[in-house]
């Protein structure tokens, strides 16, 4: 066996115990469990701050600074004051930094919140109707989402009580939420049983070579 | 200065981000703070790091409750910042031979050492780990499923019924089951579609205003400003 070899076995050999030791925790909390979590989130947070180092902090901000373009001070000094947070004692520098930030992020927020979540919504649930020249079926299925939009929309509108006619469209709002809800339920538990295949499979067909 | 400098900042920023969709000379800006918010949110994230290290070195020193995983913890992640720092300044290669360059350090690709770099850790220890806990969740989400899926009202069953017919129509045996891929389709294409779409327009103009408070100066909680 080459060292090669040994040392793409040992990896996935690694990989398996790892798997065992999180598996474990099916039965209780155990030492196995506890010794595979923190190593995770010591590694976690170890990649994490090197990706950020490498492919953020170098290349935006060392990189420029190199180069003398010094419009990157800016966030350069508001990092430092980001990290004040950790001093009691002028904490509250990192106010400015978390302000810009803020600011910012509310400023771009507006314009794309309202283009993308809200004028495009609107323009995509206002469709003809008609039913000349196109299917039954898409006319009725245009109709439901019409109605579905609506009835959602009433009975998050908490201005009014939901007694009455507005409590009637509320329930049909309901109706629409459930299923929303049920669909997107269904979706997360096949994609958590997708994952807990993929780890059987990288036991079983990986390591242990059964199937 | 404490509480004024910061809501000016935050006003300036906000209308000069505002108004560069509509002046096009202030797109300097836009392309400017994008870069500089991506600096300062990475910086930010030193603070965790630190709140990490402290944290554990704490339990450590006072010897607390599994104070023994802590320095696994904070082994993990010495090493694995040597591993990624430091290979790029040929420290690991010294040691250990070849350097092939990569997108985050180098990667020293000789011998036994192989298993143990920056990248093969990442792939035999983190991925196996986070795929094997989120895997986890299929068993405590079918045992919730257990509990909530009981059709005792007619909203539970809508939820159950679209809820079995997702999720047969994402496997394969599923597929020969008449209307079954039809009724998933329908299902995600028309009634789904109807209530996110409700939900997206709300949360639309929630963020709208919100956003417009904090720029304002009303809504000031995010400085940790109580009144």
């Amino acid at each position: 066996m080459t060292l090669e070899t040994f040392s793409g076995t040992f990896g996935l050999w690694m990989g398996a115990a790892l798997t065992l030791c999180i598996f474990s925790f099916l039965y209780k909390d155990n030492p196995f469990y506890r010794f595979a979590e923190h190593l995770f989130v010591g590694v976690s947070a170890g990649y994490w701050l090197v990706y950020n180092y490498w492919n953020i902090v170098k290349p935006n901000l060392i990189d420029p600074l190199r180069e003398e373009q010094w419009q990157y001070l800016l966030p350069l000094v508001l990092g430092i004051f980001m990290l004040t947070r950790l001093f009691p004692n002028v904490g509250w520098l990192s106010r400015w930094a978390i302000a810009f930030m803020i600011g910012s992020g509310s400023g771009i927020m507006i314009i794309t919140y309202l283009q993308s979540n809200f004028l495009e919504q609107i323009k995509s649930t206002l469709v003809p109707l008609d039913p000349t020249g196109q299917p039954w079926y898409v006319v009725v299925n245009n109709v439901i989402l019409l109605v579905g939009v609506v009835s959602g929309l009433v009975y998050f509108f908490f201005s009014k009580a939901h007694t009455g006619v507005t409590g009637r469209i509320a329930r049909i709002g309901v109706v629409f939420l459930m299923v929303s809800f049920g669909a997107s339920f269904g979706y997360t538990v096949m994609a958590r049983i997708s994952l807990l295949i993929g780890r059987l499979y990288f036991l079983l067909h990986k390591c242990v070579g059964v199937i | 200065m404490r509480r004024q400098v910061p809501l000016v900042i935050c006003f300036v920023a906000g209308v000069l981000m505002l108004a560069q969709s509509f002046v096009p000379p202030l797109n300097w800006f836009y392309t400017n703070a994008l870069a500089w918010a991506r600096i300062i949110s990475c910086i930010a994230v030193f603070i965790g790091l630190i709140s990490l290290v402290r944290l554990h070195a704490t339990k450590v020193r006072r010897r607390a409750a599994d104070w023994k995983f802590s320095i696994i913890t904070l082994l993990a992640l010495l090493y694995m910042m040597l591993a990624g720092l430091l290979t790029r300044y040929g420290v690991f290669v010294k040691l250990h031979g070849q350097c092939v360059p990569g997108s985050m350090g180098d990667k020293i690709v000789t011998g036994f050492q192989n298993a143990f770099n920056f990248q093969d850790i990442f792939l035999n220890i983190q991925i196996p780990v986070q795929a094997t806990m989120f895997s986890l969740l299929a068993f405590y989400i079918a045992s919730a499923a257990f509990r909530a899926f009981r059709a005792r009202t007619f909203e539970a069953t809508l939820l159950l019924v679209a809820a079995t017919i997702v999720m047969l129509g994402r496997v394969p045996v599923g597929h020969y089951i008449w209307g079954v891929p039809q009724a998933t389709a329908w299902i995600l294409d028309v009634p789904n579609t109807a209530a996110k779409r409700g939900i997206m327009i709300g949360i639309g103009l929630g963020m709208t205003s919100t956003a417009l408070k904090i720029m304002l100066g009303i809504e000031r909680t995010y400085l940790g400003i109580k009144d």
